[in-house]
């Protein structure tokens, strides 16, 4: 018997409920897909170096589903309140009806395990197809060639989706028994009568709450951009996070009183149509729920960062290897180690030897496999620091950033060697006359110093002959092949200035003679060979090689990116929810107003639009500090990853605003017509 | 003296054909202008639904009412509101007010649907707070204000726009009845100072003394009629005992 009663009760109330499942279905579906993604990349025919970063990235994301289950266990329970609020009245009739608290415990169980099992049906199905277009998007990000299609089905993820959503919904039982437990009959029945009182605040304490707040907020940005420099531990951000929480939740506590006050002042505005009913409606919630909001605006902020970031970095990650790999292969070697204690002598006489001498030992022979072959030579003088180059504005810089090293060895290249590898590299060659020099550099906040070293015209001395800058400011451009823009500065300087200084890396770049990727790939397998020859003990010789380089990158960008999707949508849905089922398990009360209204003769399109702007304002308001949050959040996170890449940031905002749209304004439009259907019920 | 509303043979049914509840059962009165008519009735009587039926909440099964010569039954949609909003003035039993509004912006909202600049809203809600007696509630919400308060209120909300028509549905219902006797005393003088027209629904004699015509309705049809005239309301509230008397039944128990 009560189990057909729950079977009617979630029948009855499917409208009702017709967010809260949409939500549980969709977590079951996301939570499968992304930890179904190890079953997938198991059948990818990638190499072994991609294997290890897919092993790590699976590692992670079940770390992350540990958490993201939290996430999703709090909204539910969250949302589990909402719908248990709206049938007080129910239960009331249930108990003096003379139905036992336990029974009606019983019910709820039935109920949520009516709802559990059909979500979790619903939503593994739905995962498992949406998880074949992933299956696409995981081949995609690993460049691994889809050689046809393959059904997959993770039963382990299946598995691990049921005991997680299982763990959650038995909570969600315990939480309902003791809020039944708890409840009092006349509480109950008069649920719905409570009048509500509207507490208007000071508007001048209203005033000064804001004023300091934003003063707070502005504060808390300027700590991640303009005074990001003084942050010299990870600690430290751990303050602007917290005043900019702080100063969110009394923005909206002061902003709900203040916007009432400066709307109801200006009073042709606020006595047309319906305004003044929905400003007050606005405000009447706003003040009881100005602590959620709060919670939404944070996790839309960080949802938004978390995207941007994720996409760009995957994005600029990739764009960044076509300019900054431009070659096959940098072989780099030690050069004219000194004498000594520290280095054997076999080690330092091979530090004698040129690299393409070297490979010739290691019995690799270079003019057959290698074209387009460029060595050089890199030098560094020890008496020679950072800090004398910066001349006279090194006071100030040192000042500005304190933690920076000042005292390490400059590196020095000739015009003519750099210029030859400009060529070959694609980049801006350089012409120097006999007293100059120039700096090339692409780590951004380095150049940025070293630029101001330049505009003070500092003058270095080398060998006896005194150079002056050529340029005011850093040429872009870099001598080792990396994944990113890491190079803190190189001096191009003339020829002649170097003659007689000790080398102290020899580089070696070329193309592979080879007319397709197999050639290219055995050429590879050559050099990582090389290794085993007997004279590799004695030699202190290194490589970077696009292959490997790509490699590497794609799987990190791809690894971040996974993550970075799952927690973003995870965090969107949350908040869109909560806003979704706060508005709606309102709409009770809001049934009745809106009655009133029509019983006054309020035209039905008026309402919708009242109705409309009501919803639409709820879901905006924390979107829009959200994201004035995020303009300076992302700010920061483009200065954390900087080293990855620029640029791509447009791209990757337009994804995350169609994602937010997708998602959020998907929420939106849903609660406005689940709203729009109960405050329409019978007239 | 034209008149202002004219029911003719108004039907209203309940039910499938096997249990048909005949809530009004061919009705036919006038109403004309400047009267204050109160239709009396026990519960089940159908006042209310007749009342619903003239205020377009509910719509008739037969019959047609005109109110000002328009026929009101084959309205629709937003023809419906806006007859609803410009011609008809509503008072009910629980009020109504919008628990998030002031008094004074609940009264408001009445010409701002309407469109009505705020400096005429200014003015009229003024003039009207002044014949209520409501000045001193004006920026109270509807929790901070006693019943009697909250119900001229709504009569101010009521008859702001100048309609042709106030409804009035148990106005008295849910007061005490020192507050009950200062609204009706509110509504003669609505009546015959600014000459609005009240039809009103009511179980109780006391309240029906009030007005100058009463309608008796008993089981969904025209019971009996009766006229002020020139009695004083003592005269007129005994007539109407007596007449409850003669329906019997449960009309009594409303005493």
């Amino acid at each position: 018997m009560l189990f057909k009663l729950s079977l009617k009760n979630i029948a009855r109330s499917i409208k009702d409920y017709a967010i809260y499942f949409f939500t549980l279905i969709l977590g079951v579906a996301i939570f499968y897909i992304f930890n179904a993604i190890e079953s997938q990349t198991v059948m990818m025919n990638v190499s072994s170096s991609t294997y290890e970063i897919i092993d790590l990235m699976n590692n992670m994301l079940s770390g992350v589903s540990v958490f993201v289950a939290f996430i999703l266990g709090f909204l539910i329970i969250y949302a589990n309140r909402f719908l248990m609020k709206r049938r007080n009245k129910e239960f009331g009739i249930y108990l003096t009806l003379g139905m036992s608290k336990r029974k009606i415990s019983l019910i709820l169980f039935f109920e949520t395990l009516i709802v559990g099992v059909i979500s979790l049906v619903v939503g593994l199905v739905l995962g498992t197809a949406l998880s074949q277009v992933m299956s696409l998007l995981v081949a995609n990000m690993f460049e691994a060639k889809m050689t046809e299609f393959e059904f997959v089905f993770s039963s382990a993820a299946c598995l691990k989706t049921l005991i997680y959503f299982s763990v959650m919904y038995v909570l969600v039982m315990i939480f309902n028994t003791y809020a039944v437990s708890r409840s009092k009959l006349i509480d109950l029945l008069n649920a719905g009568k409570k009048a509500e009182k509207v507490k208007m605040k000071n508007p001048w304490l209203c005033v000064i709450v804001f004023i300091i707040s934003v003063c707070t907020l502005g504060y808390a940005y300027w700590c991640v951009t303009g005074g990001i420099s003084d942050m010299q531990s990870g600690n430290t951000i751990l303050i602007p996070i917290a005043l900019g929480a702080i100063s969110t939740f009394f923005i909206f506590w002061s902003l709900s009183g203040l916007l009432l006050k400066i709307f109801m002042s200006m009073k042709n505005v606020y006595y047309k149509g319906l305004n003044s009913f929905t400003l007050r409606q606005f405000s009447s919630k706003i003040n009881t729920t100005v602590f959620s909001m709060t919670i939404i605006c944070l996790m839309l902020f960080f949802t938004i960062c978390i995207l941007s970031s994720a996409i760009s970095i995957r994005n600029s990650m990739t764009a960044n290897l076509q300019t900054l790999v431009p070659v096959d292969i940098e072989i780099n070697k030690k050069m004219d180690l000194p004498e000594g204690a520290e280095f054997s002598s076999a080690v330092v006489a091979d530090s004698k030897v040129s690299v393409r001498e070297t490979l010739n030992r290691l019995g690799f022979d270079v003019n057959k496999y290698f074209k387009d072959t460029l060595e050089f030579n890199l030098y560094v003088s020890n008496d020679f620091l950072v800090r004398d180059t910066l001349g006279s504005a090194y006071e100030e810089i040192a000042k500005q950033f304190p933690y920076l090293d000042y005292n390490m060895a400059e590196t020095f290249i000739k015009e003519s060697d750099y210029n030859k590898l400009a060529k070959l590299y694609k980049l801006k060659e350089i012409d120097l006359n006999d007293d100059e020099y120039a700096v090339i550099a692409d780590f951004d906040s380095w150049a940025n110093i070293r630029s101001e070293g330049l505009k003070h015209g500092t003058t270095i001395t080398l060998n006896g002959k005194t150079l002056k800058p050529k340029y005011d400011k850093c040429v872009e451009g870099f001598v080792n092949m990396t994944s990113s823009h890491v190079n803190t500065g190189i001096f191009v300087v003339p020829d002649d200035t170097l003659v007689n200084m000790p080398r102290e890396t020899g580089i070696l770049v070329a193309n592979y003679k080879a007319n397709d990727d197999g050639g290219r790939e055995k050429i590879e397998d050559m050099i990582i060979n090389l290794d085993d020859s007997p004279y590799a003990e004695n030699t202190y010789i290194g490589a970077s090689t696009k292959i490997s380089i790509y490699e590497g990158s794609i799987g990190l960008g791809a690894m971040i990116t996974f993550i970075g999707l799952y927690l973003g949508i995870i965090f969107l849905i949350a908040s869109a929810a909560i806003l979704a089922l706060k508005e709606l398990s309102e709409s009770t009360d809001n049934k009745e107003r809106f009655q009133m209204l029509r019983k006054i003769g309020t035209d039905e399109k008026m309402l919708n639009k009242a109705l409309f702007r009501q919803i639409g304002i709820f879901f905006l308001f924390p979107l829009v500090l959200a994201i004035i949050h995020s303009i300076f959040g992302i700010k920061f996170c483009v200065y954390l990853l900087e080293t990855f890449g620029k640029g791509e940031l447009l791209k990757s905002i337009i994804m995350t605003a169609l994602i937010m749209v997708f998602i959020y304004g998907g929420y939106f439009v849903i609660t406005y017509l689940c709203s729009k259907n109960i405050i329409k019920e019978r007239l | 003296m034209e008149s202002i509303l004219k029911i003719y043979n108004v039907e209203k049914y309940y039910g499938s054909r096997s249990s048909l509840t005949k809530a009004i059962d061919n009705i036919s009165f006038e109403v004309e202008k400047g009267e204050f008519v109160a239709i009396m009735g026990a519960s089940g009587s159908g006042k209310t639904t007749l009342l619903n039926c003239i205020s377009t909440i509910d719509r008739v099964t037969s019959g047609h009412i005109f109110v000002d010569g328009e026929d009101i039954t084959k309205l629709k949609g937003n023809r419906l509101n806006k007859f609803r909003r410009e011609e008809l003035g509503f008072i009910f039993q629980d009020f109504n007010l919008l628990d998030t509004l002031t008094a004074y912006e609940n009264i408001a909202l009445a010409l701002s649907i309407q469109n009505v600049p705020y400096s005429e809203i200014k003015v009229k809600i003024e003039k009207v707070a002044k014949e209520l007696d409501i000045k001193d509630v004006l920026n109270k919400y509807p929790y901070q204000m006693s019943g009697g308060q909250k119900q001229r209120v709504a009569s101010a909300r009521a008859i702001i726009t100048n309609p042709k028509l106030v409804l009035a549905d148990e106005p008295t219902g849910a007061l005490d009845s020192k507050s009950s006797k200062m609204l009706l005393e509110r509504f003669n003088y609505l009546n015959k100072e600014l000459e609005a027209t009240i039809l009103m629904v009511t179980h109780d004699a006391f309240t029906a003394s009030y007005a100058t015509r009463v309608i008796f309705i008993k089981d969904g049809k025209i019971f009996n009629e009766l006229r002020k005239g020139n009695d004083t309301r003592k005269e007129f509230f005994d007539k109407i005992i007596d007449v409850v008397t003669l329906l019997g039944g449960d009309l009594n128990d409303a005493l």
